[in-house]
């Protein structure tokens, strides 16, 4: 028997190969999603840009502004543009189980009628009550101010939801499909407005800061005194919503 | 003793009590099966109310768990002769409960099957987080303590075994008080009040548990509970009814006095489809019925107790149903002052239903608790061992 025709020699080889095969196949998405980043790196030029691996640094605080003035009766741009931007596509039967990370809330005031329209959503508070409640430490506070939900350790007791008094967070009902990769979301995990970290990281604005058609919203660090966000603040009346419960938050109202 | 079941009968019932047991127990994991597969989407639960009737099921069976263990602490720590023959039943009950409550609650939760990283990952600021200690704490502590009593040779220890559950039980209705007293984001809660509130309500409704299981046991043995006993035990679930109902009172009209809380109250008291549940369920039906049962002359009949008792566990049911659900179904007001809507439901009330699935879980836990303790009294020795002649003489007992 020459050693061409081995039958044994030929089962090694073809099981050799299959088993580099599957081995390509296991990394091959890891290393797509790293070309993936690293295309995404070399296209924001931002030097506000996070490198992958890098931690976020407590030297700035992220944080909204939201101009309440500008919002637009009826528009709802930004909402969408969360959606999309973050694979939030389910609709269950019962509308009060989708997943809202962004909403707009239509204010009437009781003593005159006045309207009001505003986005609201997790609003990054820095002594935030879900992460003081919740048992694993899946609710989180990133240094840059940005409040989290890690999705592997989240056990979905829903306790966040409880404790926040903006009823920013969704709990996921129903399994989902066709997620963005950047955002991870699953079955059984309370999520909420990331502040699109994903973007933040890149050095880009969050979604909904970007498709606001009114340039009613503005994204940057609560800490640097020549931001955009903090010149604002210093100049013109903001309001913490619910500031009474001294949860100094990151999203700060003009105009309400 | 003619009445008594024979023993071939004793070991049907047994047997059939234990499937029944059994059975339930088997349909609410099914049913927690079912719900982490599809999704909490087959639940009643939503956005705005997160907790639902699984909530109520586990917070009465771990509550009832801790004050069901108040029979034992005044025998061994109080050193009430009475109630210390009835140390082991009430340990039992205390760990039976206290595991149907826990189950439902872990069935329930979204990611059912991480229930390892609760145990390796702990926040010390989250109530949760303690309660992640003190429950399995409970179990150990409570199991020790039923060695301590039942093993003639540990005897010498019972009584610091005793004092230890007594505190630590003390401190785990104070974790589950707390689970909603710590909560600044809804109207309903967030008052240091409930801590304290739900230690009475544990005295309540554990003390109702153990007089329910102990008319049954003595019923099952044809035996007739000894007049002072009962006399004792009653008087003793009046006043705890009485305390909760007084609790109950001080929270409502604390929030009542103030201006931010006033809607909310209006709301859960007298216009809303809570306002007919507290009213009627848990003030007439689980509170002020039980006591005039009790403190009449029909509370002289074991019978009439029992029925007490059993009112006494309804209202219990429906307190955390309106406490819980109703708590939740009020609108968060994130804009005092303004009248606000959203594609969220901001500022609506929610309505709740209960699914068959969600149910079906707590129950299962009901029927754990029921499996455990029907076990438990057959194959070892619970039922309580009065020597009354002996205790009247000796002056040990006194009204």
């Amino acid at each position: 028997m020459s050693e061409q025709n081995n039958p044994r020699r030929a089962f090694i080889a073809a099981a050799g190969a299959g088993v580099a095969g599957l081995g390509f196949t296991a990394i091959a998405p890891g290393l797509h999603l790293m070309a993936v980043a690293q295309a995404a790196d070399a296209t924001t030029n931002s030097p506000a840009a996070r490198k992958a691996g890098e931690a976020a640094s407590s030297a700035v605080r992220w944080g909204l502004l939201v101009d309440a003035t500008k919002c637009a009766p009826g528009c709802t741009k930004c909402v969408e543009a969360c959606h999309t931007e973050n694979g939030i596509t389910e609709k269950m039967p019962d509308a009060r189980q989708n997943s809202q990370w962004i909403r707009k809330i239509e204010l009437v005031d009781r003593r005159n009628g006045r309207k009001t329209e505003l986005p609201m959503m997790c609003q990054h508070c820095a002594n935030p009550p879900c992460v003081d409640v919740c048992p694993t430490g899946a609710s989180m506070k990133r240094a840059d101010g940005i409040v989290l939900v890690d999705r592997h350790s989240c056990i979905g007791c829903r306790y966040c939801m409880m404790a926040c008094p903006y009823k920013a967070r969704s709990f996921v009902h129903a399994p989902l499909t066709e997620q963005n990769p950047e955002v991870p979301r699953g079955k059984g995990c309370v999520e909420s407005c990331t502040l699109c970290a994903h973007r933040v990281d890149k050095g880009q604005n969050p979604a909904c800061v970007e498709k606001c058609p009114e340039g009613a919203m503005i994204f940057g660090d609560l800490m640097d005194p020549n931001s955009a966000i903090s010149k604002r603040i210093a100049s013109v009346p903001t309001t913490q919503v619910r500031s009474d419960l001294r949860l100094d938050v990151g999203v700060r109202y003009q105009g309400i | 003793m003619s009445s008594s079941l024979t023993s071939r009968n004793e070991a049907g019932i047994f047997y059939v009590l234990a499937a029944i047991g059994g059975l339930v127990t088997a349909v609410g994991l099914g049913s927690a099966l079912y719900m982490e597969h599809a999704g909490h989407v087959v639940t009643g639960m939503n956005n705005q109310i997160v907790w639902g009737i699984p909530h109520v099921f586990a917070i009465f069976l771990i509550v009832a768990a801790s004050g069901v263990l108040n029979v034992a602490s005044i025998g061994s720590v109080f050193g009430r002769v009475i109630y210390k023959s009835r140390a082991p039943l009430s340990g039992l009950l205390s760990i039976a409960m206290l595991a149907g409550g826990l189950a439902v609650i872990m069935l329930d939760l979204g990611r059912a099957d991480r229930i390892i990283v609760a145990a390796t990952h702990f926040n010390p600021t989250s109530v949760f987080g303690w309660n992640v200690i003190l429950y399995p704490g409970m179990f150990a502590i409570v199991a020790v303590y039923i060695w301590t009593m039942m093993e003639r040779r540990m005897n010498a220890y019972s009584k610091p075994a005793g004092f230890a559950a007594f505190i630590w039980r003390i401190l785990l209705t104070t974790g589950t008080g707390s689970i909603f007293a710590f909560l600044v984001a809804r109207q309903a809660y967030g008052s240091a009040l409930l801590a304290p509130m739900f230690i009475i309500m544990s005295f309540a409704w554990g003390l109702a548990v153990f007089v329910v299981v102990q008319a049954a046991m003595y019923f099952w043995n044809g035996m007739r509970l000894p007049p002072l006993v009962l006399q004792r035990m009653k008087n003793l679930l009046g006043l705890f009814v009485a305390a909760t109902l007084y609790f109950t009172a001080v929270l409502h009209l604390t929030n009542a006095y103030f201006a931010k809380q006033t809607a909310f109250e209006y709301f859960l008291l007298f216009d809303s489809e809570f306002s007919a549940l507290f009213w009627v369920g848990q003030v007439l039906i689980g509170s002020i019925v039980p006591m005039i049962l009790i403190w009449s002359t029909t509370g002289q009949r074991m019978t009439w107790v029992t029925v007490a008792a059993l009112l006494v566990i309804f209202g219990a049911f429906v307190q955390l149903y309106v406490f819980i659900i109703g708590g939740q179904a009020f609108p968060l007001d994130i804009f005092p002052g303004y009248d606000v809507k959203s594609s969220f439901f901001d500022g609506q009330v929610d309505h709740y239903t209960a699914s068959l699935p969600e149910i079906l879980l707590g129950l299962g836990g009901i029927g754990i608790a029921f499996t455990a303790i029907t076990i438990g009294v057959r194959v070892l020795r619970f039922m309580p061992q009065d020597d009354v002649q002996h205790l009247e003489t000796a002056g040990a007992i006194t009204d």
